[in-house]
């Protein structure tokens, strides 16, 4: 076991101890707050593959803003209101036959797939490449996926207006 | 070089830094008073050392030795969390910030910077976003309302001048086609200091700045009259001079970050043309950086005892109404600019 095998078992026992919390603990606070580390963990799990963009992007957008907005809801809900809001557990059939089919199918993927076997090698930065692959060849996909974005926003703030 | 060179190398430097910042932070307190006292005609600490100049060390006693009270309806553990991680993203965002040029010491090259990552600039904006945390787990920890009010409030803020401090820095990446802090200094040689090419960009990181450091005039996580203290309300002894400490230290760090990418970092304009021997130019120019943020950190001490603090509506529009608006025609100015030179 090298260094590298090391740190990605590092990262990954953050991601699943911490997941495993996020969907196990009854109260939804420590949810959210161990959702923190399970992104956080596959930050790093990202970096560690070179793919140092993604991995920072992945801590600025999720980190710094999805999961802020979750907090937000859950802090000005909890422990003002006076009804506590727990997870429980319901639907446990049909739920674990889904989990079942899904887990099923991607250890399918994983085990049938050839995997394309890399060197160790100082990962180069990636930014500069994807910068100009969305500006020439994907300016398209990445114009229109600002027009959802715009639309989105609209939409939300015409809803909240309501 | 070998890998044993360049861990013992990096751990210098960060010995060297966390040193610095440490020092600098608690003499900024130090100086905090002193100029209030200046501003209100008051003459200050004045008791501890010659000229009060042994109060930072007083001060951490007296934290150091206060009892350590956390709130009955407090979440122990995230309580605890909160002010270590502040401090935490406090102290790592200065790894990325290059204080000089690369300089020979003892025949090895070395970078006066602790890591210079090529994402740079969106490290310490990932690592912002997470000091939002810092201010959100202590407000909710503490299980007062006070403290609530005070993290939810600071977290709105936060992240509504996030956008227009994300624009204004878009501007200087433009401009010097790289996130490599390094790089974004290099780019400002001679003249070409990002303050004066792009002086709107500039006003809005600089109140984005305030803003993400809750200084006054945008203080309102801590509004004393409204919210006691704010999201620290309900900490006290080492775990207050976390959050104290943390607040200087993104001070330090605000201020770094425009000198970096607007002042021209550590570059003295037109430097090399005199003819000084190699370490004279360097010396002067690691100089040139403190000498910068000094002159930052008065002026955010001075605006703090000079302006009244915004009202929370007020604070909301200013972020959204003007200075996104303004950020977005400085990366247009920024554009065309670019389009012209080439």
């Amino acid at each position: 076991m090298n260094l590298y095998d090391i740190i990605f078992y590092l990262f990954a026992i953050i991601t699943i101890v911490s997941a495993t919390f996020v969907v196990f603990t009854k109260n939804i606070v420590y949810a959210a707050y161990n959702l923190l580390l399970t992104l956080f963990g596959i930050a790093g799990l990202y970096v560690l593959l070179g793919a140092d963009f993604i991995g920072i992007v992945q801590l600025i957008i999720y980190v710094g803003g999805i999961l802020i907005l979750i907090l937000f809801g859950v802090m000005l809900t909890n422990k003002i209101t006076d009804v506590p809001i727990k997870s429980g557990v319901l639907q446990v059939i049909p739920a674990s036959i889904g989990v079942g089919m899904l887990a099923g199918i991607l250890i399918l993927i994983v085990t049938n797939i050839s995997w394309r076997n890399m060197e160790l090698t100082v990962p180069e930065s990636t930014i500069g490449s994807l910068g100009m692959l969305l500006m020439n060849e994907y300016i398209l996909i990445f114009e229109l996926l600002g027009m959802l974005l715009l639309i989105a926003l609209i939409g939300a703030a015409n809803i909240a207006r309501k | 070089m070998e890998i044993l060179q360049i861990a013992v190398i990096t751990l210098v430097k960060i010995l060297i830094v966390v040193t610095l910042m440490l020092l600098t932070v608690s003499y900024l307190v130090y100086f905090e008073r002193k100029i209030s006292a200046w501003a209100q005609n008051r003459v200050g600490p004045n008791r501890v050392g010659p000229a009060g100049l042994l109060q930072p060390f007083a001060d951490v006693f007296k934290l150091l030795l206060k009892e350590d009270i956390v709130p009955f309806a407090a979440t122990k553990s995230i309580h605890t969390l909160a002010p270590m991680l502040a401090l935490f993203v406090a102290f790592t965002t200065y790894a990325v910030i290059p204080i000089g040029p690369s300089v020979e010491i003892f025949g090895y090259k070395v970078d006066l910077v602790v890591a210079d990552v090529n994402m740079g600039i969106l490290y310490i904006l990932a690592l912002t976003s997470v000091g939002v945390y810092a201010i959100t787990f202590s407000g909710w920890s503490s299980g007062s309302k006070y403290s609530l009010l005070g993290g939810v409030r600071s977290s709105a803020q936060m992240i509504s001048y996030e956008i227009s401090m994300g624009f204004s820095i878009a501007g200087v990446l433009l401009f010097a086609e790289s996130l490599r802090p390094v790089a974004i200094v290099n780019a400002q040689s001679g003249l070409m200091w990002n303050a004066f090419v792009q002086p709107i960009g500039f006003i809005t990181f600089v109140v984005a700045a305030f803003a993400e450091t809750n200084r006054l005039p945008f203080d309102l996580p801590e509004a004393e009259p409204e919210l006691v203290g704010g999201y620290h309300t309900e900490y006290s002894s080492m775990k207050f001079a976390g959050f104290f400490l943390a607040e200087y230290a993104n001070m330090i760090i605000a201020s770094a970050m425009i000198i970096t990418l607007y002042l021209g970092g550590w570059q003295v304009p037109y430097i090399e043309k005199l003819g000084l021997p190699d370490y004279a130019v360097v010396l002067i120019q690691v100089t040139a950086f403190f000498v910068k943020m000094g002159v930052l950190l008065f002026f955010i001490i001075w605006v703090r005892w000079s302006l009244p603090r915004f009202r929370y509506d007020q604070l909301m529009d200013l972020g959204w109404k003007v200075m996104f608006p303004l950020s977005l025609l400085n990366l247009i100015w920024v554009a065309i600019l670019i389009m012209i030179m080439n």
